[in-house]
C-alpha cells in the first residue's frame, strides 16, 4: 500500500505543485490520478519513487517512509513507465527489458530468460528481441516500457501518462493489456492521465486533482460519476456522465427473450413485427421485419452477463428492431433484450 | 625608454604605415582580402550547390562524402601543390580557403532548407507559390539563420587560416608571426594574434547583426519565450 | 599541363631516391614522427576534454567556457599561438610545441561531448533515474553511448587540426612530415615540396578513414540507425 500523508510541494519560487495531499493506494489495485495540465499529478507521482522530494508531510511504502530510503535502490524496487517510454536507443529490446535485473545483479542468461518471457507476456513477438527501439512502433515500444517495468517483478508500478502519445486504436489495445496484466498480476499500480475515460476504464480508485495540487474527489468510477463530489468534478467528469456509468451496470439481471428467433431459410409470418435470423452454428445473421421478410437488417450484439448495460443498450441503437441480441462467449446467440426489458434494467440502474 | 627594444605601442607607430608592402596596415589589406574573398566566393557557390543537393536528393551523399575528405586536408601541402599552377600569389591561398568554405556552407545550405517544416511548404504550395517564389519567399528566408550559422564559422576560421599563407609569403598579418620567428622578437606576434582575433570577432558581430536584420522572427519568438 | 608533367617528375624524384627511405629524415622516421607529436597531443586533449565536457554537459554547469573556448580555438591563428609559445619557452623540448597543439585541440571534443551529453533526450535521462541507475551510471551507461557519434566527430574535427598544425609545427623546428615541406621550400628543393605535401594529404585521409571505422565499430546500431528495418 501506498499512503500519501499530508503532502506538500512547494518550489522555491513559491508555486505549490502539491498542496496537503492525503490518499491511500492500495496493494493490488489500479489508483489513478487525474486531472487537468497543473494539478501536481504528476509531481505526486514522481514524489512516490524520489524523482521529486516532498517538502513536507510524508509518503509511505508499506508503512515505511520512502524518505529514508536511498533513490537508486527504492526505484529499482518500483515499476516505472513514462509516456514516450524512454527506451535505451543504443540497447536491443531484450537488454532493454532486463536493464534492472542487470543493476541488481542477476546473471546475464536469467535476466535475459526473464526479459523473454516478459515481452511474450506483454503481446510482443520474440522476434522482436533482437531489435533496437527505433526499429519498433510507438505501441509496440510502449509495451517494452511496460515489460522493462515489471522486469524485476516489483509489488508497485507507476506510470505516467504511458498511452497518451499514442494513436486512439492503439491505445484501447494497450488499456485492455494492461487490464489483463493486472488481473494476473495484481501489482499495486499508480497511473496518472490526464484523460476522464481512461481513468474510469483502469481505476479501481480514481483520484480527482484540482489546479494547485488539492485532491478534489478520490472514489470508484462509478461513484465518482453517480455522486461527483462539486462542480469541479462535475465539469472535469464532460457530459453524459450518466451513460457512462451504465459501464458499470452488469447486464447479468438483463431480462432477455428467446422467442423472438428464427432459423435461417425461414419464410416469415410470426406473431411479432421483428425477428431475429440465427444461423445453424447459433450465430446470430440478421433482423427481418414482419412487412419485409426478405431483407435482413442489421444488428447488435452484446455479451450476455460480462459486457456492460452500456454496450446492451448501444447494441440496441445500432438495429432498426430496437433490440439488442445477447450472445455468450463464443458469439452464440443467448437471447434478445427487447425495448422493455432494456427500459426496466435502466429504470433499476437509475435508482440505484 | 631609450635604449632597451621598443614596447608593444612603439612597434606598432613604428611599422603601422612605412610605405612598405609589410606595413602592419598593407598586412592587414591583404589579410582582409584573403579571408573576405573566400568567405564570399564559398557562399556564392555554396547556395546553388545546396539547393541542387536538395533538388537531387541521390546528390548529397556523394557531396557531403567530397567536402569532408576536403575539410580534412591540411592547408599547408595544398598551398604547396598549388604553388606550381598559381605561384605565390594570393590565388593560391584564395583556392583552398574558399573549399573549405564550401565544405562547411553546403550542408549548411542543406540543413538549413531541411529545417522549413513540412507544414509551412505544404501551405505555401497549397496558397499557390510557384517553385521559384515559394524558394525565395519561404523557404530560403526561413533557411537564413542555420546559413549564417554556418557562414559565421567559415568567416572565423578563414581569417585565422589565412595566416599559414605566411609560410610561402602569403599570409597577410600571418607575416608578422614568420617574422617574429626569424627575428626573435615578441612585440609582432601579439600585435598579429591580437588584430587577427578583433579582425574574426568583427566579422562574427556583423553576421550576428546581419542575422537580426534579416531575421526579426527569430529574435521575436525567443523574446516571449 | 606542363605544370603536372613537372608535378609528375617531383613526385618520382622525391619517392624513387632510396635515400628517402631511412635515415632521420627518411619517409619511415618522419611520418613515425607525425604519428607520435599527433597521436600525443591529440590523447591529451582527449584526456582533458572528454571528461570535462561529460562534466559541463551532466551538470550543466560551466556552458560559457565551451561556447567561449569553442569561439576562441576557431579565432585564434596557429602559427601566430606557435611562433608565441616557441618564443615565450624556448625550443630545448618539443613541449613548446605541443602545448599549443593540445590547446587548440581541446575545443572541438569539449563543444561536442558537451553538445552531445545536454542533446540527450530528458525523457531517456529520467527512465535511467527512474529505474534506478545512479548519477555515474546514467552518465556511462545511457548518456555516453547515446552521445558517442558526437563525442567521435570532436575527436576526428580535433584529430584534422592536430594533423594540420603538427605540419605547421615543422616551421618553428618540429619534426614530422611538415620537415620536408618546411626544408624543401627553404632550399627550393620542390621535390621534397611536393613529396611531402602529398604525403601529408595522404595521411590526413587515412587518419579519416580510421575515425569513420572507428565509429562503426565503437557506435550502437541502435544510435546510429544504421540496421534496415526489417
Amino acid at each position: 500500500m501506498i499512503t500519501f500523508d499530508a503532502v506538500t510541494k512547494r518550489y522555491p519560487d513559491g508555486t505549490v505543485a502539491v498542496d496537503g495531499l492525503s490518499l491511500e493506494a492500495p496493494t493490488g489495485e489500479i489508483t489513478v490520478f487525474v486531472g487537468p495540465s497543473g494539478c501536481g499529478k504528476t509531481t505526486s507521482l514522481r514524489m512516490i519513487n524520489r524523482m521529486i522530494d516532498a517538502t513536507e508531510g510524508q509518503i509511505l511504502l508499506d508503512g515505511v517512509p520512502v524518505q529514508g530510503i536511498d533513490p537508486p535502490t527504492l526505484r529499482r524496487g518500483i515499476g516505472y513507465v513514462i509516456q514516450q517510454a524512454g527506451l535505451f536507443p543504443h540497447r536491443r529490446i531484450v537488454d532493454n527489458v532486463a536493464t534492472v535485473p542487470y543493476l541488481l545483479g542477476w546473471d546475464r542468461r536469467k535476466a535475459r530468460a526473464r526479459a523473454m518471457e516478459l515481452l511474450e507476456r506483454v503481446g510482443l513477438d520474440s522476434a522482436l528481441a533482437r531489435r533496437y527501439p527505433f526499429q519498433l512502433s510507438g505501441g509496440q515500444q510502449q509495451r517494452v516500457g511496460v515489460a522493462r517495468a515489471l522486469a524485476a517483478d516489483p509489488p508497485v508500478l507507476l506510470m505516467d501518462e504511458p498511452f497518451s502519445a499514442v494513436d486512439p486504436v492503439v491505445r484501447t489495445s494497450l488499456q485492455d493489456e494492461l487490464l489483463r496484466l493486472q488481473a494476473e498480476l495484481n501489482k499495486t499500480i499508480v497511473f496518472v492521465t490526464h484523460d476522464i475515460d481512461e481513468a474510469i476504464k483502469l481505476g479501481d480508485r480514481v483520484a480527482v486533482l484540482r489546479v494547485g495540487g488539492r485532491l478534489a474527489q478520490l472514489a470508484d468510477p462509478k461513484t465518482l460519476l453517480s455522486d461527483p463530489a462539486d462542480d469541479f468534478v462535475r465539469e472535469f467528469l464532460g457530459r453524459d456522465r450518466g451513460i457512462r456509468r451504465l459501464q458499470f451496470v452488469s447486464t447479468a439481471g438483463l431480462r432477455l427473450r428467446t422467442d423472438l428467433t428464427v432459423e435461417e431459410g425461414f419464410g416469415g409470418g410470426t406473431a411479432e413485427p421483428w425477428a431475429l435470423v440465427v444461423s445453424a452454428d447459433g450465430a446470430p445473421v440478421g433482423w427481418v421485419a414482419d412487412a419485409r421478410p426478405d431483407v435482413l437488417e442489421p444488428f447488435g450484439t452484446f455479451v450476455h452477463g460480462r459486457d456492460s448495460m452500456r454496450s446492451a443498450l448501444d447494441a440496441a441503437l445500432l438495429s432498426p428492431s430496437g433490440c439488442a441480441v445477447g450472445v455468450d462467449e463464443n458469439g452464440k446467440v443467448v437471447g434478445v433484450a427487447t425495448r422493455e426489458a432494456l427500459d426496466e434494467a435502466l429504470a433499476e440502474a437509475a435508482d440505484g | 625608454m631609450g635604449d632597451g627594444p621598443p614596447s608593444i605601442w612603439e612597434w606598432i607607430a613604428r611599422n603601422w604605415d612605412t610605405g612598405r608592402v609589410d606595413s602592419i596596415r598593407n598586412l592587414l589589406t591583404d589579410h582582409l582580402t584573403m579571408s573576405l574573398v573566400p568567405i564570399l566566393l564559398s557562399l556564392v557557390v555554396a547556395l546553388p550547390l545546396g539547393l541542387a543537393c536538395v533538388r537531387w536528393r541521390w546528390l548529397y551523399q556523394p557531396t557531403s562524402g567530397l567536402m569532408n575528405i576536403v575539410y580534412a586536408i591540411p592547408s599547408l601541402p595544398i598551398f604547396m601543390l598549388l604553388i606550381s599552377v598559381t605561384g605565390l600569389s594570393q590565388t593560391t591561398v584564395i583556392i583552398p580557403l574558399t573549399f573549405y568554405g564550401m565544405a562547411v556552407l553546403i550542408p549548411a545550405v542543406v540543413d538549413g532548407l531541411g529545417s522549413v517544416p513540412d507544414h509551412v511548404r505544404q501551405s505555401a504550395v497549397a496558397m499557390g507559390f510557384t517553385p521559384l517564389r515559394r524558394l525565395l519567399a519561404v523557404e530560403l528566408p526561413i533557411a537564413v539563420p542555420v546559413v549564417l550559422a554556418g557562414l559565421r564559422v567559415v568567416a572565423v576560421s578563414s581569417i585565422s587560416l589565412v595566416s599559414v599563407g605566411a609560410l610561402i609569403g602569403q599570409g597577410g598579418l600571418g607575416s608578422l608571426f614568420t617574422r617574429a620567428y626569424q627575428n626573435p622578437f615578441m612585440p609582432p606576434v601579439i600585435v598579429g594574434i591580437v588584430l587577427i582575433v578583433a579582425l574574426a570577432l568583427v566579422a562574427d558581430g556583423l553576421l550576428v547583426l546581419a542575422q537580426r536584420l534579416l531575421t526579426p522572427w527569430v529574435r521575436a519568438r525567443k523574446g516571449r519565450a | 599541363m606542363s605544370w603536372l608533367i613537372a608535378f609528375f617528375d617531383w613526385l618520382v624524384e622525391f619517392f624513387g631516391d632510396p635515400a628517402r627511405w631511412s635515415g632521420p629524415d627518411g619517409i619511415p622516421a618522419r611520418l613515425l614522427e607525425h604519428l607520435e607529436f599527433s597521436a600525443l597531443a591529440l590523447a591529451l586533449a582527449v584526456l582533458i576534454a572528454v571528461p570535462l565536457g561529460l562534466l559541463i554537459g551532466h551538470t550543466g554547469r560551466g556552458e560559457v567556457v565551451v561556447v567561449v573556448s569553442a569561439n576562441l580555438a576557431r579565432a585564434l591563428p596557429t602559427l601566430g599561438l606557435l611562433v608565441m609559445f616557441v618564443l615565450l619557452l624556448g625550443a630545448a623540448s618539443v613541449w613548446p610545441v605541443i602545448i599549443p597543439l593540445v590547446l587548440l585541440a581541446v575545443p572541438p571534443i569539449l563543444v561536442n561531448t558537451f553538445e552531445g551529453i545536454k542533446g540527450v533526450d530528458p525523457e531517456l535521462r529520467d527512465a535511467a533515474y527512474g529505474m534506478g541507475l545512479r548519477g555515474g551510471q546514467v552518465l556511462g551507461r545511457v548518456l555516453v553511448p547515446v552521445a558517442l557519434p558526437l563525442i567521435l566527430l570532436g575527436c576526428r574535427l580535433s584529430a584534422i587540426q592536430v594533423v594540420a598544425t603538427t605540419t605547421v609545427a615543422a616551421y618553428t623546428g618540429l619534426g614530422g612530415l611538415g620537415r620536408f615541406i618546411i626544408d624543401g621550400f627553404a632550399t627550393k628543393d620542390y621535390a621534397r615540396v611536393v613529396g611531402g605535401s602529398v604525403l601529408i594529404v595522404l595521411f590526413a585521409l587515412v587518419v579519416q578513414i580510421l575515425f569513420a571505422l572507428a565509429q562503426r565499430v565503437t557506435v550502437s546500431p541502435g544510435v546510429s540507425r544504421r540496421l534496415k528495418v526489417r
